[in-house]
């Protein structure tokens, strides 16, 4: 039968991989991007899976918080990276250093 | 039985398909993959009863965010090649750093599944007779309505962001000015001339 803790298993390699995604992938921002959204559905399935197993509605509607937040910062991630690109004609963003902060 | 082994199917592929995200070599294939594993990641909701969830999952995230993905990533024209420079030299340091978090996480789920802590009372215990959606209206329409609306207002600040972003002021476009055309009136626009005979006129 299947328990919270596969659940569990499926969540935390999928949020290792996302790790492993931002780093072998330092210059690419759209690929990192894209391995933050798939950390976040990791914390999504750990939400949902938790929820289903102690019987808490919670976890579902946090993991709905979870989503909203997501896609803002996907916008967001996306809009920057497009007027990044549009200044420097690259995305290269292992040496971001426009702000000089 | 089938449930177990859709659980299987949707696990696995979710798990090759995140792990194909980060090894393309092309963007495109990479939101390709997404788009797969967040399509299997919804059916685990489903398994877990979350229909909502698993619903709004491909409605936000395949629907919304993997297109605005694609969008941009043909949009922009990208040298993908130049990007993958240092793709083998970081390696090492990123497996490094996951063999570690994956090792944490593992000890963590032994050390939860090992202990007897008691977690508090259930905050919002599930109704059996109730469908999934229904219950979750109903706790987010009243509990959580602060949280629910202050969602909405990261979503319109996002919304707000983006276009301030990547909206762009191009000079040398002549536009309507409605307020400068319904300013006008006949004595600054028109005047009488009279001109002499093999005067001319000025323009």
């Amino acid at each position: 039968m299947i328990s919270v803790g596969h659940y569990l298993a499926v969540s935390a390699v999928l949020f290792t991989l996302g790790v492993l995604g931002i780093f072998i992938n330092r210059k690419n921002i759209i690929v990192i991007l894209m391995a933050i959204e798939l950390i976040l559905l990791a914390v999504n399935i750990n939400l949902v899976a938790f929820s289903a197993a102690l019987g808490d509605l919670v976890g579902q509607v946090f993991s709905m918080f979870v989503l909203t937040v997501a896609a803002g910062e996907a916008a967001i991630g996306l809009a920057i990276l497009v007027i990044y690109f549009r200044g420097r004609g690259t995305i290269a963003v292992d040496d971001a250093n426009r702000m000089k902060g | 039985m089938i449930q177990l082994f859709a659980f299987y199917l949707f696990a696995t592929v979710v798990i090759a398909s995140a792990a194909m995200v980060i090894f393309a070599r092309n963007p495109v294939h990479s939101v390709m993959w997404l788009i797969l594993a967040f399509f299997n990641a919804a059916g685990l909701m489903l398994l877990a009863g979350a229909e909502f969830i698993a619903m709004l999952l491909v409605i936000v995230y395949v629907g919304a965010v993997a297109v605005l993905f694609l969008f941009v990533v043909m949009m922009l024209d990208i040298d993908f090649a130049e990007l993958r420079a240092g793709f083998v030299r970081y390696l090492p340091l990123g497996a490094l750093v996951a063999i570690i978090l994956a090792a944490e996480l593992v000890f963590a789920v032994g050390a939860w599944s090992a202990g007897g802590i008691d977690l508090a009372s259930r905050a919002a215990p599930v109704v059996s007779d109730k469908s999934n959606i229904q219950q979750i209206g109903e706790l987010l329409y009243t509990r959580y309505i602060f949280l629910f609306e202050a969602a909405g207002i990261v979503l319109l600040v996002a919304m707000i962001g983006a276009i301030v972003l990547t909206h762009r002021h191009r000079g040398g476009v002549r536009i309507q000015n409605i307020s400068a055309q319904n300013r006008r009136r006949p004595q600054d626009a028109t005047r009488l001339v009279d001109p002499g005979v093999g005067q001319g006129m000025e323009l």
